[in-house]
């Protein structure tokens, strides 16, 4: 039934998959064993996202479905269950002046299905903030998202804050957003640019040994 | 070269315009103003200033329109009318002064302002849906309009019961606050309207007659939301189609307020179209299609769309390509140019595609390099307009000149 379940939500069939896990609860499984399948479903949800199949549609639906088996698991769930070492962690926000989140979200999300921790710190994020954030919860990569123009700037300021700091050196920085390129990223000090979620993988992997 | 009138200048430009959107080879290459952010800050004036005091706003526009000499103008439309957002107390909107800083552009805030179980609702008599549901969520002084009668209903004896629900207190009270709003508004738009037409008395048309938005968008900016709309098009795909539908015959309304101008520009902004939003098969299912229905029925009104993608549209350009040749412009922001020529060319006209980090980090001879390379190539034989990628918050004012002269003095067609 698990691998039911991992097929229902992996080709996005919600109802199906919804009810899977509740028979599976019913007949007494561990509640573990549902959760497990969420992670192997996402696993080959990003590999289709990776390959040009999924786009943001089936990426926001699978983050709905993973929160609805959440809801359902929780409450029955055992305390300590095991989790796998996370490659590394990442910090990421969108830059102060901008709200917006679309795409700064399904980076964060495909960071967490990829093996990373992730602190999505939300958006309109000021220079301090990001530097604050930085030095409590000690990331390998920081994000930083812009969808606006005023984000050039905005990127440059917070990178140099981090500098000032004194913490540039103990970070990875990738920026993104759909008018953001190579020459952005360059311009606001940062290592990298990602044009996608993909990408934005990639870097932190690199960057972080995770393989 | 002897000097031009204001009303030559006016004919030349909206000639020029025409004739780019026709693929005529028009004299030279048009070059736009790409506006937002930018002309406030050149004029030195917050966005929270001219947002606040209109004849503040129409001032700077001049003062950017005056140095510049773009071909065409978008003028104080783009500073919404604080005062009027204020009273209304927008609750998807964020701007300065309202969970912004004073110079930062106003931005959308995602919501869903209609749920899942009222496409029905919507689908069936969208007016009364949008009367009574979506402006009391919008804008929460507006609330009693939730008491708001169903005008369908009025005739034969229904009239007694409607138009005494319309004196209840809930709807009065409502209707005095959007009647307040409504005032500041007017007085707004009067000043777009003065600002036109002080503009063409220097010559200058401007670049929209109407604005629109892809159904889609319509559906998916300020009804469902963005998150919402996406997932729609799996968990209730014919709702989804239904509701496009209707936005289509809305989408037809916005745009035909075009019908009739000197430039009859029918801005659309696109929202949710590209490959970051979703699937060339969903693209193909629930965008292009209904878009494209739209956009005929404008071109049979004599109206010009002119699409504003907003982000790289290459995988699009196929779907672009089927529309009747010589009617739509299309504004393709950071997609490969080369490549919009080649799928587009002899099709519709293109637009962009400067990079908004070049005109804020480069030098002016990086910036002619660049416009050099695209009139040698998205501008051969016309159908090309001179334009940053994305409407512009930030630049260096010797950047954004050297775009628009050099276009001036290279662009021309001999």
């Amino acid at each position: 039934m698990k691998e039911k379940l991992v097929n229902a939500i992996a080709d996005m069939n919600e109802k199906e998959a919804m009810h899977l896990a509740q028979t599976m609860l019913e007949n007494g499984e561990d509640p573990q064993a549902i959760l497990d399948a969420g992670s192997e479903a996402m696993a080959r949800i990003g590999d289709r996202y990776d390959a040009g199949e999924y786009f943001l549609p089936e990426l926001i639906l699978a983050g709905d479905m993973m929160r609805q088996l959440g809801d359902l698991v929780k409450p029955k769930l055992r305390a300590g269950a095991a989790q796998r070492k996370p490659f590394g962690t990442v910090v990421i926000g969108t830059v102060a002046g901008d709200i917006h989140d679309i795409g700064k979200d399904v980076v964060a999300f495909m960071l967490d299905v990829n093996n990373f921790k992730v602190h999505n710190i939300g958006v309109d994020v000021s220079e301090a903030t990001f530097v604050d954030k930085i030095r409590e919860l000690k990331p390998n990569v920081v994000g930083l998202s812009g969808f606006l123009t005023l984000a050039f700037e905005q990127m440059k300021k917070t990178v140099e804050a981090i500098k000032k700091a004194g913490m540039r050196d103990q970070v990875k920085i990738m920026i993104g957003g759909s008018i953001m390129n190579e020459e952005a990223a360059e311009y606001a000090g940062a290592d990298a640019y990602g044009a996608d979620a993909t990408t934005a993988v990639k870097f932190a992997k690199s960057w972080t040994g995770g393989k | 070269m002897s000097e031009k009138s204001p009303q030559e200048l006016y004919q030349e430009r909206v000639k020029r315009c025409l004739d780019v959107a026709a693929l005529k080879v028009p004299d030279r290459v048009p070059v736009f103003g790409p506006y937002q952010l930018y002309p406030y800050t050149f004029a030195g004036v917050t966005l929270k200033d001219a947002m606040n005091d209109y004849a503040l706003a129409r001032e700077a526009c001049h003062k950017f329109q005056d140095y510049f000499q773009p071909d065409l103008d978008f003028g104080p439309i783009l500073a919404y009318p604080a005062p009027a957002m204020e009273l209304l107390n927008i609750k998807w909107f964020k701007w300065p002064g309202h969970g912004l800083g004073n110079h930062t552009m106003y931005q959308y805030v995602d919501s869903e302002n209609m749920t899942a179980e009222e496409y029905d609702e919507f689908i069936e008599d969208p007016s009364h849906f949008i009367m009574s549901k979506w402006m009391p969520r919008s804008f929460p002084p507006l609330q009693g309009l939730s008491d708001w009668p169903a005008i369908r209903r009025f005739m034969w004896f229904g009239w007694t019961g409607g138009l005494a629900g319309l004196a209840s207190d809930s709807v009065q009270e409502a209707l005095r606050n959007a009647a307040a709003a409504g005032e500041e508004l007017g007085r707004w738009f009067d000043s777009i309207v003065q600002y036109a037409d002080e503009m063409k008395a220097k010559g200058t048309p401007q670049l929209y007659a109407a604005f629109d938005w892809a159904p889609f968008d319509i559906i998916g900016d300020t009804l469902r939301g963005t998150r919402e709309i996406l997932m729609d098009m799996r968990r209730r795909p014919d709702k989804l189609h239904e509701a496009l539908e209707v936005a289509t015959r809305i989408f037809i309304e916005y745009g035909s307020g075009a019908a009739g101008a000197d430039l009859p520009y029918c801005w659309i902004w696109m929202h949710k179209a590209t490959r970051n939003f979703m699937s060339d098969e969903q693209f193909k299912t629930f965008y292009w299609p209904y878009l494209r229905k739209g956009m005929l029925a404008l071109i049979d009104k004599g109206i010009i769309p002119v699409v504003y993608c907003e982000a790289d549209v290459e995988s699009r350009l196929e779907h672009f390509a089927d529309v009747p040749k010589g009617k739509v412009i299309y504004h393709v922001s950071t997609t490969d140019m080369a490549k919009a020529k080649s799928v587009l060319g002899g099709i519709a006209a293109i637009a962009g595609n400067v990079p908004n980090i070049l005109l804020l980090s480069g030098t002016p001879d990086d910036v002619r390099a660049y416009c050099k390379k695209l009139i040698d190539t998205a501008g051969k034989n016309g159908g090309f307009i001179m334009d940053a990628a994305v409407m512009l918050d930030e630049a260096k004012a010797e950047n954004l000149k050297a775009m628009i002269n050099f276009t001036k003095e290279y662009g021309v067609y001999k």
